[in-house]
């Protein structure tokens, strides 16, 4: 019983392709498994749109909205049908093609890396051999639109949004790449499907997952930063840092367009987050071995509103970074941090399992942090300014 | 350690969450359309035309001196003078404004036509609740709108509106007391010259042009 419930849209899946002549068989299968993505995850994004505000309207002591529907949780409907009904305002001198172009291609960015996730068990849009790197190619293309907005809208303020958000996205994205490659050099595979199998194992009652060595942990932890960043979010929303340059990049769109935007920075951050429970969390995996007749998916889930969670929790408590601070952190702590984690992984593969290889792994981990971060630290310090000539 | 203040602040957002289901007491919020604060005394929105006794018309302190419109800084107050005279409250014939109209999206609140107004007919009101949907008439307050009661007057500025009416009561007194001190004066001798007006009105000479 619990493996039907588990493969129940499989099942259905299958059920429902029976209808189909075969010749568009193929074709029908795609859309079965692509029209349930397009479907769930703006959903989602609705509900993280209201549960966020809810969030930190409680971190900061407010009740957040709560007059829409119960409790303020038709909220969405209501931020959804004014966006609709706003006028579409596009600048006399923009790039009008490209301005347009942007958020669709940011959304269609979006959506293309959940291709590769695997949501439950067998439920995975295209088994891509090369899946990870699939992953970051299109999540690459996520930069192309933004720039795309920040050059079309012919802004002074979109410009300057869409140059922070290229630098800051370029850098965070060489962490983020290295801090997945210790996973794949576990799993020994670029495949998500097969990365996730490979956690799927239980010692006693405890899961296999990588995030549980001193490696994952690390590269947890580094992979969420930098996800972070990647996703724009708070305390790296410099490029579209409201109190300098009001919007950024999307400052010159208005109505739906600008609820597009919206749409695909969430989307990006559940796919980053998605990617990171791929890698780090066990996937669909459940967190104990008894608990495995909870069906998969439902786990994908809980274990993505989690990480939503801990993104909310992040921007409630973290101020905005300096753009100086911003890249110093990137390529003088994130990146040797990376490096030195792939290192680490390589020394845990190729010792014998024991105690002796968990000392070394964490001494490998700890010791570089504590030293780099010594070393932000003392940068840190800064007197009080001088002027040499006034007195 | 590098993170030990990330932590730190992670966990006061943490308390703070969980702590605004718990107590009330940190939730600084009010519920504004039906939860209110008791409003603040020296609260000011727009001007208001105060009267005495019962009927406004009749009760308008305003004389209509037009200092107010030349003073007010956005010119958002228009008043058209009467050519008669009507008894006030007082049973005094005065002046009256035929049309007196303040122009609230233009007013600026900044309060000097009730600094400036001789005869505490104009003061300050805190009602803020004034959204309409005809921006240009919603907006253009009339006489009959801006008229209110000095008892309204006394309920939303008690500690200004107690001053204003002792002062105002004084000033009466002091008039009546001049006036029987006049008649009586009168009555006993007919061959003294009348005493003084009581109030002289001023000629309205025409502003020297050289």
């Amino acid at each position: 019983m619990p493996a039907t419930v588990d493969q129940i849209f499989v099942i259905c899946k299958h059920w429902l392709l029976g209808f189909a002549p075969a010749g568009v068989q193929p074709i029908f299968s795609a859309l079965l498994s692509v029209v349930p993505i397009l479907v769930v995850f703006p959903l989602l994004f609705a509900i993280t749109t209201v549960l966020e505000r809810k969030g930190l309207g409680r971190i900061q002591n407010r009740y957040g909205p709560n007059r829409v529907g119960p409790c303020g949780f038709f909220q969405p409907i209501a931020d959804g049908i004014k966006s609709l009904t706003k006028e579409d305002v596009v600048p006399a001198t923009a790039d009008r093609v490209a301005h347009f172009l942007a958020p669709l291609l940011l959304v269609a960015a979006a959506f293309l890396a959940y291709a590769v996730l695997p949501i439950g068990r067998n439920m995975v849009v295209a088994n891509l051999n090369a899946g990870v790197l699939f992953f970051f190619a299109v999540g690459s293309m996520v930069e192309l639109a933004v720039f795309m907005a920040g050059w079309a809208s012919r802004s002074k303020y979109s410009l300057l949004g869409a140059m922070r958000a290229i630098a800051q996205m370029i850098s965070y994205e060489v962490p983020l790449v290295l801090a997945s490659v210790v996973v794949i050099m576990a799993a020994g595979s670029l495949s998500t499907v097969a990365i996730v199998n490979a956690q799927v194992g239980y010692t006693g009652i405890w899961p296999h997952w990588f995030v549980f060595t001193p490696w994952g942990f690390a590269g947890f932890v580094l992979f969420m930063i930098a996800a972070t960043a990647e996703s724009n979010r708070s305390p790296f929303d410099l490029p579209e840092g409201e109190s300098e340059i009001i919007a950024g990049y999307y400052i010159e769109y208005s109505g739906f367009k600008f609820a597009l935007f919206f749409l695909g920075e969430y989307l990006g951050m559940f796919a980053t987050s998605g990617m990171a429970i791929t890698l780090f969390l066990g996937g669909w995996a459940a967190p104990f071995s008894f608990l495995t007749w909870i069906p998969s998916y439902v786990w994908f889930f809980a274990k993505l509103l989690t990480l939503i969670a801990g993104f909310i929790w992040i921007r409630g408590t973290l101020p905005r970074l300096r753009m100086d601070q911003l890249m110093s952190f990137a390529w003088k702590f994130m990146l040797p941090m990376t490096l030195l984690n792939i290192f680490a992984a390589g020394v845990w593969h190729f010792m014998p399992a024991g105690y002796a290889r968990w000392l070394a792994c964490i001494a490998l981990v700890v010791a570089p942090f504590l030293l780099l971060g010594r070393g932000l630290q003392q940068e840190k310090k800064s007197g009080i300014r001088s002027y040499r000539f006034a007195e | 350690m590098l993170g030990e203040g990330i932590l730190k602040g992670l966990a006061e957002t943490a308390r703070n969450f969980l702590g605004s289901y718990v107590s009330k007491d940190r939730l600084t919020t009010v519920q504004f359309p039906e939860e209110r604060l008791p409003h603040i005394e020296a609260a000011r929105s727009f001007p208001f035309l105060v009267y005495d006794g019962e009927d406004w018309q009749q009760g308008m302190r305003c004389v209509s001196c037009l200092i107010c419109e030349k003073e007010c800084p956005p010119k958002c107050i228009f008043i058209e003078k009467s050519k008669d005279k009507k008894p006030d409250a007082t049973g005094k014939p005065q002046f009256y404004p035929v049309v007196f109209n303040i122009d609230v999206s233009v007013c600026m609140s900044c309060q000097i036509c009730v600094e400036v107004c001789p005869f505490d007919a104009i003061k300050m009101d805190v009602e803020f609740e004034l959204s309409t949907n005809d921006r240009f008439g919603g907006l253009l307050w009339d006489k009959e709108r801006l008229a209110k009661s000095n008892a309204y007057y006394g309920k939303i500025h008690p500690t200004e509106a107690a001053a204003v009416d002792a002062q105002l009561a004084e000033e009466r007194a002091k008039l009546e007391a001049k006036a029987k001190l006049a008649a009586e004066a009168k009555t006993a001798t007919v061959a003294t010259p009348p005493a003084q007006p009581l109030r002289e009105t001023s000629e309205t000479t025409e502003g020297s042009g050289a």
